[in-house]
């Protein structure tokens, strides 16, 4: 592991994700075992591996979703910027620095206007003009301003499934965290959509770090920088992109990047 | 040869098929025509009901029948609102909040479970003991006379468990994915319930709070020992403290539904009996509709604003 990480450390990033000796548990089932890992600045991390291998319970753990669910147990430490965000921070203070965007499209039965000052407004900013300037800075980040800005106060959920997507990126951005993670953003989108988000994601990691996790190797090599491969709970190799993707230098990896499984 | 011999066979089996397609169709046919004459027969019900009660109520109209004397039942029809409104302000809120703690909050042990059951029993208890209860509660034991606030009250317990059944049902029914939205961005639990919970189940709360409602103009037993069957206000009075004012809630007040009990039992003496009954009853069913028609189009409009007219064009 020493050489890759010499290799990644030689693109000039600073680490802002630390994990350490990470576990987690639902009830007596073990999900995740031993995950250390860093996750640098402004960069692209992708995370892939086969259904069930525990990626996208390891960005859940990023910012604690898991603690909504019952019953989960972890050991270790993840530090944000040095802070441990499970013991240092509350988990309303780190939801508003590392964002996410889901699998499935969610964007509130209320208006694009709404969706989008939704974060702002529950964070005290109540002057209209501010959150008017809040709404078409994120939507404009998200590449979305031209198509929505003319209906605005019509609701959400009359949009495709691209849109509302990209809706729900914006609706992240408002409330300008750090990282923005990315559970499988565009497995339920077509090809078009699929490729504008892409390039939206590598158009972002200028401002934001971007942690992804997908289930599609070529999206992974096509825009990421680091990719770790994941095996059922277990980190199994973490690389830069091309690296990983060219000369894996562990056995499951070969095995699954070139589709004997999974 | 043997392809004749398996054509015969095949047209056999075809046979047998599309003897079973066309008796499947046959009954598909049978029971959408059985399907809708059940909904035919329902239909015609609440129209012929809603028409006679009407017409009877209407047939027998004098001037001054909706005046605010004993002729007239426009007393009877301000307290059946003001009532409705009472319990309304008492039952929504209670109700609501017991639906966010069992749906959001709850855990899924005993004690929900005993609570769940507890709110089940509540809304099959009969009107009549309710109203016996409120008698002993609200007028017994505190030394009042028959007020509309014990009314209120009494009918509250009627229907709050319908209520909270629905605020709890709307929230459990609602995607995961809404909360998980809404936390991701850094809300806390209560703001994701009040901010959007609540909100995207507004037409389904509201449906429920006009079940409620309908509950209290229609009930007469809860009512007949608690608010009373009296009325004497006097509409030029506006101090609140007075027995006769009339929005005074501590002062008796005899409902719509309590009043046509009244005209055909005790209070066939006034010689206009007859008519008031009748009329009451059509008012009451008049006021039930349009509350009921009212409150669908509230729902109806909040349900658009929410979920738009359908797709946008790409």
């Amino acid at each position: 592991m020493n050489n890759t990480e010499k290799e990644i450390q030689n693109k000039p990033s600073k680490t802002l994700i630390n994990v350490d000796k990470l576990n987690l548990y639902y009830g007596a089932f073990q999900a995740l075992t031993n995950i250390s890992m860093d996750i640098y600045a402004n960069r692209i991390t992708a995370l892939i591996g086969p259904s069930g291998c525990g990626k996208s319970t390891f960005l859940r753990t990023l910012n604690r979703m898991n603690d909504l669910e019952d019953n989960t147990k972890i050991t270790g430490e993840v530090k944000l910027e040095s802070t441990d965000i499970y013991h240092g921070m509350d988990a309303i203070s780190l939801r508003k620095r590392v964002g996410m965007v889901f699998q499935q499209p969610n964007p509130f039965p209320k208006s694009v206007y709404e969706n989008v000052a939704y974060g702002p407004r529950i964070n005290g900013i109540r002057n209209k003009a501010k959150l008017d300037e809040i709404v078409e800075k994120s939507l404009r980040q998200a590449a979305i301003w031209d198509e929505l800005k003319d209906r605005l106060h019509k609701s959400a959920l009359g949009l495709s499934g691209g849109q509302q997507q990209r809706l729900c990126i914006a609706r992240t951005l408002a409330v300008e965290p750090q990282v923005i993670l990315m559970d499988e953003p565009t497995s339920a989108l077509d090809p078009i959509s699929t490729s504008r988000i892409e390039d939206l994601a590598l158009e972002l990691k200028k401002d934001f770090t971007i942690v992804i996790v997908t289930h599609n190797m070529q999206q992974a090599s096509r825009i990421s920088d680091n990719t770790a491969f994941f095996l059922l709970g277990k980190l199994v190799e973490y690389n830069v992109t091309e690296t990983l993707f060219s000369v894996p230098q562990d056995k499951r990896t070969e095995d699954y990047i070139t589709g004997r499984f999974g | 040869m043997s392809g004749i011999i398996n054509s015969g066979s095949k047209a056999l089996a075809n046979d047998r098929i599309s003897k079973r397609i066309k008796s499947a169709i046959r009954t598909d046919r049978i029971m959408t025509v059985v399907f809708s004459l059940v909904g035919g027969f329902f239909l015609a019900l609440i129209i012929a009901l809603a028409a006679y009660i009407i017409i009877k109520g209407f047939s027998g109209y004098y001037p001054g029948l909706l005046g605010f004397d004993s002729d007239g039942i426009g007393n009877q029809l301000f307290n059946t609102v003001y009532l409705v409104f009472l319990s309304l302000l008492i039952s929504v809120p209670i109700g609501v909040l017991a639906g966010i703690y069992m749906a959001e909050y709850a855990g899924n042990g005993k004690l929900t479970k005993f609570i769940r059951i507890s709110i089940e029993s509540l809304s099959s208890l009969p009107s009549i003991v309710v109203g016996l209860f409120g008698y002993l509660v609200f007028i017994l034991m505190t030394g009042m006379r028959w007020n509309l606030m014990a009314g209120s009250l009494a009918v509250s317990i009627l229907s709050l468990p319908s209520i909270t059944t629905t605020t709890e049902d709307s929230l459990r029914s609602l995607p995961k994915s809404l909360k998980s939205g809404s936390m991701a961005l850094g809300a806390t639990h209560w703001v994701t319930i009040v901010k959007v919970l609540l909100p995207a189940c507004l037409p389904r709360i509201i449906t429920g709070v006009i079940l409620a409602a309908g509950r209290g103009f229609g009930e007469a037993a809860a009512l007949l020992y608690t608010a009373g069957q009296s009325t004497h206000i006097n509409w030029n009075n506006f101090d609140i403290t007075s027995a006769t004012c009339p929005f005074n809630p501590f002062r008796p007040g005899e409902t719509l539904a309590l009043h046509i009990w009244v005209m055909r039992t005790e209070g066939s003496l006034n010689p206009n009996s007859q008519e008031i009954a009748d009329f009451s009853a059509a008012i009451l069913v008049i006021m039930v509709l349009l509350f009921s028609l009212t409150a669908r189009i509230i729902t109806a409009r909040i349900s658009r604003k929410q979920l738009g007219n359908g797709k946008d064009k790409k």
